[in-house]
């Protein structure tokens, strides 16, 4: 292979590092990407890691992109490889003219390399085990000592990445100290021994703006505080714990009561996914907020009750973060799976309304909105998060919140709306938008009191079995449903700078690799208009960018098409207009993968009629 | 079918509690079991005890799960929030009922199938969290609604209608619930309701998981030679530890049995239970002790029934989670919601 000349970008590349789980090295590689921030630089990092607790190798992905691409790009710039296990995957990952960084204290042979990429030893078990004794000081500080070094080869500044290390050791300045120690070693050497800086580096740009930094499942568990949840039941799963982590932490913080110091909240682990579903039941049968954060196999569990809840009429929430399955599937890997199974979960015929956040911010925004969903419909609300999103740090807007902004109730019939002599039937539609009252247990002492259950029963909540009551609550169950369109987030449509004819829609976690596909295909001559579908049920903006297209891609992150399914089921579109580009392989989509599909299915386009394509 | 209301007619002579309500006041729609079942006499007793403690109906949440016994909460209280979920999670359902309005009464009603199978769990959870309720399980050995079926509480050996010998281990509800730190735990029948009305309402007081395991005889499926929950064999096998009466905070309390055999227990909320002792040396405080004891005569085929255990310091879910006094289905959007400022905050160390 010829000899490639070495990649030069500033402020324009991927580095990976190659850990070994439980070594420490998370903190060390989060610290890299916020430092790169600090700079005024975008960074989009991504872990990668897998099912188990120590041991495995694990992955941690910068993508540096002054343009502020925040998707997935594909590919490595520069491999840190700090795991033997996974030395020759590593190695033939990096791009051609790409860089290779090691721990040379341990000679490898030449054929252990390739010729292609520069090659960047620096010794740090020697460095480490020279100037510590105590084995966890070495794992943890040879952790610091590469990012010193980086620091030099990238040419970053080494005053910001102590200000970050000062700000993660306040207080504690024994920690300070020795960490700002281990970082001018690895810095130092290299300044000594290396040429610095390489062709990658990193300049001070002002492309961050008050931007924040943060992962999806905090700024959905964020959003339901100050959505006003208060009760949370949960069961631990990946990759959906650390949102009700966030949710205990930020609770812990910000909702205590500050004269008796007593929680205004509640959160159970619940014994399982059966369990958590129903707390939330109950809590919101009784006029709560109440959700609960689980994945797919969770989901699995929830159905008979999720039932329930669109049977019955009872608000819940459920931020179901996205894994690949079926069953255990890929539990550490990202996909948008669960598309089918959440909008028609449970026997019989239901329909449920899901959110489609496409980053933190949006995830913050979603989750407060779907306690007033909730209640409004009196139903199930699912905020469709994925792994992606959901443990991965990303830039997004600041959070906001309206001060003003009163938590919507929904119909409640009041103990005074009943003493005026208002009609109560639980499930009479009095407004014609098929949304019913209810009343909280306890309202009144004589009117107002209702059974709960799952079985048919007529307006006033009295068990029947009469096929017309039951077709009757059927028909408004879907005139609710057609009230719900008005009320979620509507699709977002971008337009090409030409006419076009074809159009793309896309969802969720894949917006920013959509955003940047965009410019690539525009590159090569194709025009698109966007649509982002943000909620269903869709609302009709759906059904007319599909007519105004000649035909329509749409990307998602499964093997079947959900998204596009239930576009056609839901408005009965000939499925030939909607085109498939589908990802999943449990990395997250890239924008060199949408505009790769695309690109060819358009290419394919100017040279044979579509339907000879098809067959 | 259930819908059948009640006539409103209310006779004048009709007794009436200190709220001045009637029996009628407590009463639901009426039952659609089968004549002679015996969850239709728990469903009087439960009436019976909250008219005794004088509660406002519609102060109580009803829960049940999915069964005959689950669903009794539609023929009691009938001015009372009702729910019946799915089978076998009446306790999630409460639990988080419980913690949304700490304020309300919970009454939770399951069946052995309910609770016992596809519910163990949630059972052994809700109880094991300590949440306050009363969990009443209406005890049959067979599944009702379903015709017929052996349940896990069915006694090793008994016999089905159709004559098939039941081989599996039973389950003991009531002594799981005291392996689980059930604060207050007893067994009634549903055929001895002098002693099930004052079980129920020192239930209802406790603060904390109380726990009753009713034997209820099914007529249709479980009330035949061989079957150890039949009416027949439960009076005959009945041997009660103890009798109570419930003194509520309201009256003065004066005990007149004689001395030595009774024994007051105090609850959370100043009512007391006097306990009249029937076996001269049961301790209703000792955990350990009411455990051996059921299994003693359990040994001798003996059903025990009356209050097993009660814990008089007991405390509830809300404690353990220390939330505060007022109920959280009544916060705002003021008291949840940490504001802008707040946010700023957040955003700002986000950066
Ligand atoms: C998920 C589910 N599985 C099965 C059933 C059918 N089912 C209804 S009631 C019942 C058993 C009821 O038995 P038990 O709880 O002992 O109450 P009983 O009728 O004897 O009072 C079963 C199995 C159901 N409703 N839901
Ligand atoms: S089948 Fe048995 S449990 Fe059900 S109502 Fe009849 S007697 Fe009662």
């Amino acid at each position: 292979m010829p000899v490639q000349s070495p990649i030069s970008s500033v402020n324009d590349f991927v580095v990976r590092f190659a850990n070994v789980n439980g070594s420490g090295s998370a903190s060390a590689n989060e610290m890299f990407a916020r430092s790169i921030l600090r700079h005024g630089v975008p960074v989009s990092p991504r872990n990668i890691f897998p099912s188990n607790i120590q041991g495995l190798p694990t992955w941690y992905e910068v993508r540096v992109t002054e343009d502020g691409h925040l998707g997935a790009r594909g590919g490595v710039d520069m491999m840190v490889a700090m795991n033997p296990q996974t030395w020759d995957k590593d190695l033939a990952s990096i791009e051609p003219g790409g860089y290779l960084f090691y721990d040379s204290t341990k000679p490898m042979p030449a054929s252990k390399f390739r010729a292609d990429i520069t090659v960047i030893g620096v010794p740090l078990t020697a460095i480490t085990n020279s100037t510590y004794t105590d084995p966890r000081q070495r794992q943890l500080f040879k952790n610091i000592i590469y990012l010193g070094a980086l620091c030099a080869l990238l040419d970053m500044d080494p005053k910001l990445v102590e200000q970050l290390i000062g700000e993660q050791y306040k207080g504690k300045e024994k920690l300070l100290s020795s960490n700002v120690h281990a970082l001018h070693l690895g810095r130092d050497w290299a300044l000594q021994n290396l040429k610095c800086p390489l062709g990658l580096r990193i300049k001070k740009a002002d492309k961050v703006g008050d931007r924040i930094f943060i992962e999806g499942n905090n700024a959905a568990a964020l959003g339901a505080v100050y959505g006003g949840a208060t009760v949370c039941a949960w069961y631990p799963i990946t990759p959906s714990s650390s949102l009700a982590d966030a949710f205990t932490s930020y609770c812990k913080k910000l909702r205590h009561d500050p004269e008796t110091g007593k929680a205004k909240y509640a959160i159970v682990q619940g014994e399982d996914e059966l369990a958590s579903i129903g707390i939330v039941i109950g809590a919101s049968w009784n006029g709560a907020r109440a959700f609960t954060a689980t994945s797919g196999p969770g989901i699995s569990l929830m159905t008979e009750f999720i039932g329930l809840s669109y049977f019955a009429e009872i608000p819940a929430v459920i931020m179901n973060v996205q894994r690949a399955g079926p069953s255990t599937g890929m539990p550490t890997r990202t996909q948008q799976c669960d598309i089918i199974a959440c909008a028609y979960a449970s026997h019989g015929d239901t329909k449920h309304v899901l959110l489609l956040p496409e980053d933190p911010a949006e995830a913050f925004e979603f989750a407060a909105q779907a306690f007033d969903l909730a209640e409004r419909l009196q139903t199930t609300i699912f905020v469709m998060l994925d792994l992606d999103i959901g443990m991965n740090h990303r830039l997004c807007r600041p959070l906001k919140w309206d001060d003003a902004r009163q938590y919507d109730r929904g119909k409640v019939m009041t103990a005074e709306m009943l003493d005026d002599g208002r009609d109560f039937g639980r499930y009479l539609d009095v407004d014609g938008d098929g949304i019913p009252y209810r009343t909280y247990p306890g309202t009144h002492p004589t009117k107002g009191s209702f059974f709960t259950r799952g079985t048919s029963r007529d307006r006033y909540a009295r068990y029947s079995e009469e096929g017309s009551v039951y077709a009757d609550n059927m028909q408004r169950l879907v005139r609710k449903f057609e009230t719900a369109q008005d009320m979620v987030p509507r699709p977002l449509q971008a337009n090409a700078a030409k006419p076009t004819k074809y159009g793309v829609i896309y969802f969720g976690s894949t917006a920013p690799a959509m955003d940047e596909a965009i410019g690539l295909l525009e590159a090569n001559g194709h025009q698109l208009d966007r649509l982002r579908i943000r909620a269903f049920p869709f609302h009709s903006s759906v059904a007319s960018f599909i007519a105004d297209h000649d035909f329509v891609y749409v990307v998602e992150q499964n093997r079947d098409a959900q998204l596009r399914s239930l576009i056609v089921n839901e408005n009965g579109i000939d499925p030939v207009r909607l085109v498939p580009i589908l990802h999943y392989d449990g990395t997250p989509i890239t924008a060199r993968f949408i505009a790769g599909a695309i690109g060819d299915h358009q290419d394919q386009l100017k040279l044979t009629p579509l339907r000879k394509v098809k067959s | 079918m259930t819908y059948i209301a009640k006539p409103k007619f209310h006779h004048p002579g009709l007794p009436k509690n200190d709220l001045g309500f009637t029996h009628r006041d407590y009463e639901g729609k009426i039952s659609t079991l089968c004549a002679g079942c015996g969850h239709d006499s728990i469903t009087a007793s439960i009436i019976e005890a909250c008219f005794e403690l004088s509660i406002e109906p519609h102060r109580v949440a009803k829960i049940s799960g999915i069964g005959c016994s689950s669903k009794t909460p539609d023929y009691f209280l009938g001015n009372s929030h009702g729910f019946n979920s799915v089978h076998g999670r009446m306790p999630s359902v409460l639990t988080g009922a419980n913690l949304a309005n700490r304020d309300l009464i919970y009454l939770g009603v399951s069946g052995d199938g309910d609770s016992a199978s596809i519910g163990f769990g949630q059972f052994a959870h809700s109880i094991r969290r300590g949440v306050n309720m009363t969990y009443i399980v209406e005890n049959n050995g067979v599944y009702g609604l379903t015709k017929g079926q052996f349940s896990a509480t069915a006694d090793r050996g008994s016999k089905s209608k159709k004559g098939v010998t039941n081989t599996d281990n039973a389950i003991d509800l009531v002594a799981i619930a005291l392996q689980l730190g059930a604060s207050f735990v007893a067994r009634g029948f549903s055929g001895d309701k002098t002693q099930l009305v004052p079980l129920i309402a020192a239930a209802i007081q406790h603060k904390g998981a109380a726990f009753i395991d009713v034997i209820s005889p099914c007529i249709a499926f479980n009330n035949h030679a061989g079957s150890t929950k039949s009416f027949d064999y439960v009076r005959e096998h009945n041997d009660a530890v103890n009798r109570l009466d419930v003194i509520t905070g309201r009256e003065p309390i004066s005990v007149d049995y004689a001395p030595g055999t009774v024994q007051l227990v105090e609850q959370h909320d100043g009512s007391r239970i006097a306990l009249r002792k029937i076996d001269a040396d049961y301790d209703a405080h000792d955990r350990g002790g009411a455990m051996t004891f059921l299994q003693k005569h359990a040994a001798k085929g003996q059903i025990v029934t009356g209050l097993l255990y009660v814990d008089p310091e007991s405390d509830d879910l809300h404690s353990h989670l220390d939330t505060v006094e007022t109920p959280l289905n009544t916060l705002e959007a003021k008291d949840l919601c940490p504001g802008t400022t707040a946010l700023d905050r957040i955003n700002a160390s986000l950066r």
